[in-house]
C-alpha cells in the first residue's frame, strides 16, 4: 500500500506557542483513518498544519510531492478537501452557490453540473434546499453541505475536523456512514479528527492517538478500540 | 411645493454623481473591507488620463475605453505594490498608506497637468432634459450610465463564477482558500475593478465640477457618506444612497437658514450620522450580528 | 435582499499594547528628559519655537492615542477639539485680559464637556461610521468659526492675534543678577514642557488605573467588556471627554506659541495629521506620540526641500517607507532596542 500522505517530524506554532512537538504519521490510499485525544492536544492543529494554514516546520508530502511553502489554495488544489472546524459554511450564500464554490477550482463545466446531481443524489435534503440560503439550514444539513462542498473538489484526500460537532447522534450515525460510502465508493481517502472516539473507530480502518502535540499510539482501529489501557487514558471511556 | 420638487429633481442629478462614486466605494468595500481614501484622486487621476488621450487626438469614446483599462490595471498594479506588503499590519496602518496614496497622486497630478481648471466634455450634450430645466442630458447619461453599472456589477455578482469568487474571498477568507480560492488575486481584482468603476465615475463628473487636481475631494467625502448610507455591503444601496445625499444637500442648502456652501458638507453628514444611529447597518445593509 | 444577518466575529481592530512597555525605560527616560531641558540653551529662537510645537502638536497625538489605542475608538476630528482650545485661549486672553496660564485649565475644561457631550451621540457608531462623524467634526469647525454670527469673538476669517507672554517677573529678575536673559520663546518652551510633562505622566497613570484597564478592555471586546460590568457608555464618554481636554489645552498651548488663531489654520488636514503621528510613532504608546508629532511637523518640510513641485509626493513615498519599515510604528523600534540591549547585558 502506497502511503498518499507522509507526515514527518512536525512542528507547529500559535505565535511563540509551539502546539505540536514532532508529530510523525502517515495515511495509506484508500484508508479510513481517524485522529483521536482531548481536548487541545493537537488534532485540529495537524490539519491546519498540512494545509498551510499554521506556521509549522517539517516535511509533509501528499502523493510524493512535498507540500512546503505551497499556499492553503494551491495545497487544495492538488486534491485535498479539507472541512474545517465549525465547517466554514459561507452562510450568506445559498446552498446551490455553496456547492458550486466547491468546484471553483476546476474548469469542466459538463462535469461540475453532474457532481453536483451525484451531491444531491448523496444527500437528498440539500436538493429540497438548494436556493435557500445556507445559514438557515440545521446543523446536521450544513454539516450535510459541507461534506458536499468538500466533495464538489473531487479530491483524493478529505480533512475532516470534527464533523460530529454539536450535532445529534442519529445524525452522526447517518453522517459516518456516508463517510464510510465516500471512502468505499468513490475512492476518496479520509482522514477524520474526532472527539467523539467511540463512533469514529467504529468507522475508521486506522487510528492515530494525539497527545501534547505527539502521537503516542497508532494502529488498527479495532485494536485501539479493544485496547481498554488506551481507551482509558487517552480516549476517557 | 414646487420649489420642493425642483430641489428634489435637482438633488437627484448632483446625487447621480455620489450615486457613481458610490459605487467604487461599495466595490472596494466589498474586496478590502475598508474605504480608500485615495479613490477619489485615483479616478481623478484616470480621468486626467482620459482628458490627455482626447488632447493627443483620440476620439472619446476611445480615450473612455482606453482609460478604463489602464485604471484596471493600474488599480491592481497599486495594490500589488503598495497594499500587499500591508496585508499583515494593523488596519491604521493600512489607512496610513491610503492617506499616503492620496497625496503622492494629488501632488503628481497637479505637477503634471497644473491646478488651473479646464473643461471636459460629455457625449451626452447639455442641453435641457426633456424640456426640464433642472436635469440637463449630460445628468439624465449619468443617471443612465450609473444605472448601467449597477445592472452590470448585480450580473457579475450574482451569475458568473469570478463574481461568486469574489464574494466568498470578501465574506470568508479562510473558507475561500480552502476551496482553492486565491484570495490574495481577489483582492486584487477588487481594486481593480474599483479602480475602473471610479475612473468612468470620474470622467461622468468632470463636466460638471470641470477637471482639475481638487476636483474629487468633496465628491469623495459624499461617495463615502451616501455608500455608508447605503449599507456598506449593498450596490443597490449605494446608488440609493447617493440621490438621496444629493437631495440631503440640495434641502439642507435650501430650507436651512445661514447655510451657505461652507456648512452644506458638515449638514449633509450630519443627517446621515443621525439615520445610522437609528440604522447602524444603512439603509439596506444586512444587520451585523457580532459574535463574541 | 436577504433577510439573513451577517456574522461578524470581532476581531481586535485596534491591537494591544502590553502593560510593561508602554513606557520607555526609566534610564531612557531620564536621557530624554535631560537632553529636553538642556537643548534650547543650545539653538536658535526658531528651533527652540519648532521644540515648543513638537511638544505641543505630542501632547495632541497623545490625546488621541488615549483615544484610540487606549479605548479603541476612531476619530478624525481632534482638529475641532485643538481649534476650541485655542480660540478659548485667545479670546480669553485678548477680549478679557485673562493670564494666558489661566487659558489653558479653562479651555481644557470646555473641551472636556464638549468631547464629552460628542461622546453621547457617538456611542453608537463604531469603526468607519465613528470615523464619518468626527470627519463631519472636522469640517464643519472652520466654517463654523467663520460664521458672521460670532465674528465679534472670533475674528471671523483674519481671525485673531495673540500677544505672546513673557517669562515671569520674579524668573527674569533672578536671571539679571546673573546677567542672563530669558527669551520669550525660551520661557514658552519650558512652561510647555512642564505641561507636557505633567500631562504624559498622569496619562500614563490614567491608563495604567482601572479606568485606563476599562477603556482597554473595552477596546479589545466591547461585549465582553459590558458583559462583565465594565459600564461601557460611562466610559467611553469619558475617553472622549479626557482626549478632548487634552487636545483643547494643546490648542491654548498651540494658540499661544503661534501667536494667532484663524479658521483656517485648523482644517481636516490638523486631525489628518494628528492621526499620522498617531500611526507613526505607534498606536496606543504613549512616548511614541513625541516621534509622530516630530515627524508631522518635520517630514513635509523635509519633502519640500527636496522637491518644491512634488512636495506631496515625496512626502508620501517617505510615509510608505515608515509604514513599509515600521509597521508598528516607533514601538517597534523600541521593542527591537530593547531586545538588542537586554541581549547585550547577558
Amino acid at each position: 500500500m502506497t502511503a498518499m500522505l507522509n507526515v514527518r517530524d512536525l512542528r507547529a506554532y500559535y505565535g511563540q506557542v509551539q502546539a505540536l512537538h514532532g508529530l510523525s504519521f502517515s495515511l495509506d490510499e484508500g484508508s479510513l483513518t481517524t485522529l483521536l485525544g482531548a481536548n487541545g492536544a493537537g488534532k485540529t492543529t495537524t490539519l491546519r498544519a498540512i494545509c498551510n494554514m499554521v506556521r509549522s516546520t517539517g516535511a509533509i508530502e501528499f502523493e510524493g510531492q512535498s507540500l512546503s511553502g505551497r499556499s492553503t489554495e494551491n495545497i487544495v488544489r492538488l486534491g485535498i478537501a479539507h472541512v474545517p472546524q465549525g465547517r466554514g459554511t459561507f452562510t450568506a450564500m445559498t446552498v446551490e452557490e455553496n456547492l458550486q464554490l466547491g468546484a471553483i477550482s476546476r474548469s469542466d463545466k459538463a462535469g461540475i453540473v453532474s457532481d453536483i446531481e451525484r451531491m444531491y443524489e448523496h444527500f437528498p435534503v440539500l436538493k429540497e434546499r438548494f436556493t435557500q440560503q445556507a445559514g438557515t439550514l440545521s446543523g446536521g444539513e450544513q454539516q450535510m453541505l459541507a461534506v458536499a462542498r468538500a466533495l464538489m473538489l473531487r479530491p483524493r484526500l478529505m480533512l475532516l475536523d470534527e464533523p460530529s460537532f454539536g450535532l445529534a447522534p442519529l445524525i452522526v450515525r447517518d453522517l459516518f456512514k456516508i463517510l464510510g460510502r465516500i471512502n468505499r465508493e468513490d475512492k476518496v481517502t479520509i482522514l477524520v479528527v474526532e472527539q467523539n472516539a467511540q463512533l469514529a473507530l467504529e468507522l475508521a480502518d486506522q487510528a492515530h492517538v494525539i497527545e501534547t502535540g505527539r502521537i503516542v499510539m497508532s494502529g488498527g482501529a479495532k485494536d485501539i478500540a479493544n485496547n481498554e489501557d488506551v481507551r482509558k487514558s487517552y480516549l476517557g471511556y | 411645493m414646487e420649489l420642493f420638487t425642483n430641489q428634489i429633481l435637482a438633488g437627484i442629478s448632483t446625487g447621480a454623481i455620489y450615486a457613481c462614486m458610490a459605487l467604487a466605494v461599495v466595490m472596494i468595500y466589498q474586496a478590502i473591507d475598508h474605504l480608500n481614501f485615495a479613490q477619489g484622486e485615483m479616478a481623478m487621476f484616470s480621468t486626467f488620463i482620459s482628458w490627455q488621450l482626447m488632447q493627443w487626438g483620440v476620439p472619446y469614446w476611445g480615450a473612455f475605453v482606453l482609460t478604463i483599462a489602464f485604471s484596471f490595471v493600474g488599480g491592481i498594479a497599486i495594490e500589488r505594490i503598495l497594499f500587499k506588503p500591508l496585508a499583515k499590519a494593523p488596519v491604521l496602518t493600512n489607512v496610513a498608506g491610503f492617506i499616503a496614496l492620496f497625496s503622492i497622486i494629488n501632488s503628481c497630478a497637479g505637477l503634471i497637468w497644473d491646478f488651473t481648471i479646464k473643461q471636459y466634455p460629455t457625449p451626452f450634450g447639455s442641453s435641457p432634459f426633456l424640456g426640464s430645466q433642472l436635469i440637463s442630458t449630460h445628468q439624465a447619461g449619468m443617471i443612465g450610465v450609473t444605472l448601467l453599472m449597477l445592472l452590470g456589477l448585480f450580473f457579475f455578482f450574482r451569475y458568473t463564477r469570478m463574481g461568486l469568487a469574489m464574494r466568498a474571498a470578501a465574506s470568508l477568507p479562510e473558507s475561500a482558500r480552502l476551496v482553492g480560492i486565491n484570495t490574495s488575486w481577489m483582492i486584487a481584482l477588487g481594486w481593480g475593478m474599483a479602480a475602473a468603476i471610479g475612473s468612468i465615475a470620474g470622467i461622468l463628473i468632470a463636466p460638471v465640477v470641470f477637471l482639475e487636481p481638487n476636483m474629487m475631494g468633496g465628491v469623495l467625502i459624499y461617495g463615502f457618506a451616501a455608500a455608508v448610507l447605503g449599507g456598506l455591503t449593498s450596490p443597490f444601496g449605494a446608488v440609493v444612497g447617493g440621490f438621496l445625499v444629493g437631495i440631503f444637500e440640495n434641502l439642507a442648502g435650501t430650507y436651512i437658514p445661514g447655510v451657505g456652501n461652507e456648512l452644506k458638507l458638515p449638514i449633509a453628514l450630519a443627517l446621515i450620522i443621525t439615520v445610522l444611529v437609528v440604522k447602524p447597518a444603512g439603509l439596506f445593509g444586512r444587520p451585523i450580528v457580532k459574535r463574541v | 435582499m436577504s433577510a439573513a444577518e451577517e456574522v461578524v466575529t470581532e476581531g481586535q481592530a485596534v491591537e494591544a499594547v502590553p502593560k510593561r512597555a508602554m513606557t520607555l525605560g526609566t534610564g531612557t527616560s531620564l536621557i530624554v528628559l535631560a537632553v529636553l531641558l538642556v537643548v534650547p540653551l543650545l539653538v536658535k529662537n526658531f528651533i527652540i519655537f519648532q521644540l515648543t510645537m513638537l511638544l505641543i502638536y505630542g501632547v495632541a497625538v497623545l490625546a488621541l492615542n488615549i483615544l484610540t489605542g487606549g479605548s479603541g475608538q476612531f476619530s478624525l476630528g481632534q482638529s475641532a477639539f485643538y481649534a476650541i482650545g485655542a480660540y478659548t485661549s485667545a479670546i480669553l486672553m485678548e477680549h478679557f485680559n485673562v493670564n494666558y496660564a489661566l487659558t489653558l485649565p479653562i479651555a481644557g475644561v470646555i473641551c472636556f464637556a464638549v468631547g464629552y457631550l460628542f461622546g453621547q451621540p457617538a456611542l453608537r457608531l463604531s469603526g468607519v461610521y465613528l470615523a464619518l462623524a468626527t470627519f463631519a467634526l472636522a469640517t464643519a469647525m472652520p466654517q463654523l468659526l467663520k460664521l458672521g454670527y460670532f465674528e465679534h469673538w472670533t475674528g471671523g476669517v483674519q481671525g485673531l492675534v495673540v500677544t505672546k507672554p513673557d517669562a515671569p517677573e520674579f524668573l527674569e529678575n533672578a536671571l539679571k543678577s546673573f546677567h542672563l536673559k530669558m527669551s520669550q520663546d525660551m520661557w514658552l518652551y519650558y512652561f510647555t514642557l512642564v505641561i507636557t510633562i505633567a500631562i504624559y505622566l498622569w496619562s500614563i497613570n490614567l491608563l495604567r488605573s482601572r479606568s485606563g484597564r476599562a477603556f482597554m478592555a473595552i477596546r479589545d471586546n466591547e461585549i465582553a467588556a459590558s458583559s462583565m460590568g465594565v459600564n461601557v457608555a460611562l466610559y467611553k464618554t469619558l475617553a472622549f471627554g479626557v482626549s478632548a481636554g487634552i487636545t483643547g489645552v494643546a490648542g491654548g498651548l498651540g494658540a499661544i506659541a503661534v501667536q494667532f488663531v484663524a479658521p483656517d489654520s485648523y482644517t481636516i488636514t490638523l486631525a489628518i495629521s494628528l492621526f499620522l503621528g498617531m500611526v507613526v510613532g505607534g498606536v496606543g504608546w504613549l512616548p511614541g506620540s513625541f516621534v509622530g508629532s516630530a515627524f508631522i511637523i518635520f517630514v513635509p518640510n523635509i519633502a519640500e526641500s527636496i522637491s518644491k513641485g512634488l512636495s506631496g509626493a515625496v512626502f508620501g513615498v517617505l510615509l510608505f517607507l515608515v509604514i513599509f519599515l515600521i509597521p508598528h510604528g516607533a514601538r517597534q523600534i523600541a521593542i527591537v532596542s530593547q531586545q538588542l540591549t537586554a541581549r547585550l547585558r547577558r
